[in-house]
């Protein structure tokens, strides 16, 4: 800036040990002027978001926000990032509400033939489904062997229509077996455990398979009267069939050896059942959330 | 020489007034300045047809439908490798025209540039020349001043907002966002945008001007290091023209070349021409400096000087730092045959080849196929394996298309798809479709590997094929 200025080198004007000088090159004084600007800019900010720790509490700032909370009550916040995450969700919620709509209105099969309907299914089922279902279902559906049952293999307790997925999860389920250990002695559970193996295709005795085939449709057990003299099960009552490879109580296709294999299905013969408990959940989703939730579950693979 | 008087912390601005001036480096400048500005406010209002789509216009930058439309090409979030390969072409073209010309961008090209030489137009027209604008700097406030001033501003400030709002026409229909605009009715953010962008336009074109150049820009710090003596850039000639016993202005005595040369006197006649017309209000007679922008207008200066005393002209020119410092300068020439600009120079080949190539080869078919993990597979209660995928399928045609869905590898019953054999994708959408196979056992354990064919029924040519696997067991 010679235009103005000499070229000459100016100094600060202190001098150590004799000759030692500091430059002065000052920075353009608008800098100056930022800086002042941006502190004017804290305390406004200061004024309107949360900051101060003070005893106990904090300053609040002047900002507010309001927003919808679940129960459908509107509420005003000072400004935080929960106030405001709530915001955002009303936002959402406002904008997936047609789609909700359009799922809500139509039937299943027209939704599924769908396919932009069927990506909006797909996308918020899977969010409804990792917040409520996944914790025992797990976040694919594959479910736990000896917990929870698998929900895109074919095989479905209770019946995988659409409509029965959709009473499944509006009115929850129990899956009870009594306990045979009080009615039969070792010998027969050992024979029932055989039969029930060679019913799917795994290795068994089969003198013993056959004792237990005798046992099975005897008033003596009565394993008919639930599992159906066919042993495929009723999907009235939820009671499992038996001749297909699929497992929920017994982890059959996680032992190695046969004898193991009829032991894990001796062991719930023999024990009984109280664990098949799933939750209804018509008091904590909406109807419209339940329909969608249903048609995801189906889509998942294993519905019928 | 350190002078010891003690000095401020910080600096009131030392105001610049720039002198105009006639040559071919300004012409240049202007040619490029209206170039630059009927791009940039021309093109949003260019129409361009397309296919039956509502998007008419040559150049959009649809941010809520995640598509720009740049003429026939339209960009989408998965051709984000695009913009790497433009940023890398962009640096890649800055360094190779840097090594070669210096900052031929700050002078020529950059947007403080253009805009500020488009201000101080404004400031000349409605204040005069430089020295008309000095006195009126230093002249109290009067009616001419405040009338003057205020106009200069008031003009500054329009010119800013054509700039914020026409940034802004290329995120909407610009016809419709007009009318939308002035009636209140556009989106807040439109507003909003406009607003800081016409103030950081008059604050950096009208108030800062050389300030962005010297202390804000980052290229300003870093051009030294693309330097080389053989890179040609903007300087004074010092052996000619400060000769032996320095500069001298044209008294009597020292008015030709030979009186000159015979009392040892250098070429230049300190006339401080070169000093007027400087946007950045340096003196390139101190050799080069980080504040110079190479915009060639202290060479016009000189060249003008130079011919009106009958003086040969490039006192001060383009020249390399080697070619000044030679024995025997010869004539100023473009070095290129070196390393670093030849090595700049193929990189920055390649990278275009594929650039264009790649833009050339798009194809209206986008679709990628995910296996779904969890499970990995699962077992039907007949024993057959099942695996799922994920078909995403975007159609970035301007029609709507129906795509059909095959196999390759598995026979094709063993696909399902539920209700989607075949799916309808609107122009420009995507959609994401679930795919399951289900194989017997034995045959599971064979067919590892396959793919999933995705056909556009109106141009079967283009048909993708995604390679996947089929999974039947955990990986040991
Ligand atoms: S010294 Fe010359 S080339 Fe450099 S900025 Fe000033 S006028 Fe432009
Ligand atoms: S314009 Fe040329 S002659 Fe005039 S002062 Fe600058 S270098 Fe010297």
């Amino acid at each position: 800036m010679s235009q103005q200025k000499t070229q000459s080198v100016q100094t600060t004007g202190h001098v150590w040990d004799d000759d030692l000088q500091e430059y002065s090159n000052p920075l353009p004084s608008w800098w100056l002027m930022g800086f002042y600007a941006s502190v004017i800019m804290a305390l406004i900010y200061w004024m309107i978001y949360p900051a101060w720790p003070v005893g106990k509490h904090f300053t609040t700032g002047f900002n507010t926000v309001t927003y919808v909370n679940d129960k459908g009550q509107e509420k005003s916040w000072h400004w935080n990032t929960r106030a405001q995450l709530m915001k955002d969700m009303n936002e959402a919620q406002k904008m997936q509400k047609p789609y909700f709509d359009k799922v809500a209105a139509m039937p299943f099969d027209d939704i599924a033939k769908d396919p932009e309907l069927t990506n909006f299914v797909n996308s918020a089922g899977k969010a409804i489904f990792a917040d409520n279902c996944a914790a025992c279902h797990q976040s694919g559906g594959q479910g736990k062997p000896g917990y929870f049952p698998n929900l895109t293999d074919d095989d479905w307790l209770y019946g995988g229509s659409y409509a029965k997925i959709q009473e499944t999860i509006t009115n929850g389920r129990h899956g009870y077996m009594p306990a045979f250990k009080e009615v039969l002695n070792d010998a027969q559970l050992d024979n029932l455990a055989n039969y029930v193996a060679s019913l799917s295709g795994e290795k068994a005795d089969a003198a013993k398979a056959k004792a237990g085939d005798a046992l099975f449709h005897s008033e003596t057990a009565a394993c008919y009267y639930c599992h159906g003299t066919d042993a495929k099960g009723r999907q009235q009552i939820g009671s499992a069939n038996l001749t297909d490879k699929i497992w929920l109580w017994a982890d059959v296709p996680g032992q190695t050896s046969p004898e193991k294999k009829v032991e894990a299905i001796h062991t719930v013969i023999a024990n009984g059942l109280n664990r098949g408990v799933m939750p209804a959940w018509q008091d904590r989703l909406k109807p419209e959330q339940i329909k969608l939730l249903t048609a995801y579950v189906h889509g998942l693979g294993g519905g019928k | 020489m350190p002078t010891t008087e003690a000095s401020s912390l910080y600096q009131k601005r030392i105001p610049i007034f720039t002198r105009s001036v006639k040559g071919k480096f300004r012409s240049f400048k202007t040619a490029m300045l209206t170039l630059a500005y009927a791009v940039y406010f021309g093109l949003p209002w260019l129409p361009w047809h397309r296919g039956h789509e509502a998007v008419s216009q040559a150049v959009l930058f649809d941010l809520p439908g995640r598509k720009f439309y740049l003429f026939d090409l339209v960009v989408y979030p998965q051709d984000i490798f695009w913009l790497s390969l433009l940023l890398f072409i962009a640096g890649a073209l800055l360094f190779f025209a840097t090594g070669l010309v210096g900052r031929a961008f700050c002078g020529y090209f950059c947007f403080q540039t253009l805009w500020t030489d488009a201000f101080i137009f404004i400031e000349r027209t409605v204040q005069g020349e430089r020295p008309a604008r000095q006195r009126l700097y230093k002249q109290a406030w009067n009616a001419e001043k405040l009338g003057k001033l205020g106009l200069t501003h008031l003009l500054w400030l329009a010119w800013a907002f054509w700039t914020a709002f026409t940034f802004v026409l290329y995120y909407g229909h610009a016809p419709e966002l007009t009318v939308q605009f002035f009636s209140g009715k556009a989106p807040n953010v439109a507003y909003f945008t406009t607003l800081v962008l016409t103030l950081t336009t008059y604050v950096a074109a009208g108030w800062a001007r050389e300030q962005v150049c010297l202390y804000m820009c980052p290229y300003a710090r870093f051009q030294g290091v693309m330097y080389d003596p053989e890179t040609m850039a903007v300087a004074y000639d010092s052996r000619r023209g400060e000769g032996a016993a320095g500069r001298a202005l044209p008294r009597a005595g020292v008015r030709t070349l030979e009186e000159r040369k015979a009392k040892g006197h250098g070429d230049c006649i300190d006339c401080k021409l070169c000093v007027q017309v400087c946007p950045t209000g340096i003196d390139i007679r101190n050799g080069l400096q980080y504040q110079c922008i190479a915009c060639g207008l202290c060479v016009d200066a000189c060249n003008s000087v130079m011919d009106s005393i009958g003086f040969p002209q490039g006192l001060i020119r383009y020249d390399s730092e080697a070619n000044l410092s030679a024995k025997v300068p010869s004539k100023p020439r473009l070095h290129w045959k070196r390393l670093k600009i030849i090595g700049w120079g193929v990189a920055l080949a390649i990278m275009s080849g594929a650039l264009i190539s790649s833009v050339g080869h798009r194809t209206s078919l986008d679709a990628a196929v995910q296996q779904m993990r969890q499970p990995l597979f699962v077992m039907l209660s007949d024993g057959r394996i099942r695996n799922r995928y994920q078909i995403r399928i975007t159609n970035k045609g301007v029609e709507d298309e129906i795509y059909d869905i095959s196999t390759k590898g598995v026979p094709d019953t063993a696909l399902d798809m539920g209700n989607f054999r075949e799916v309808k994708v609107r122009a420009g959408k995507s959609l994401i479709v679930q795919a399951s196979v289900s194989l017997p056992q034995e045959m599971a354990e064979h067919d590892n590997s396959f793919e999933f064919m995705v056909t556009p029924r109106s141009q079967p040519a283009h048909a993708v094929a995604l390679a996947t696997r089929f999974d039947y067991k955990h990986d040991e």
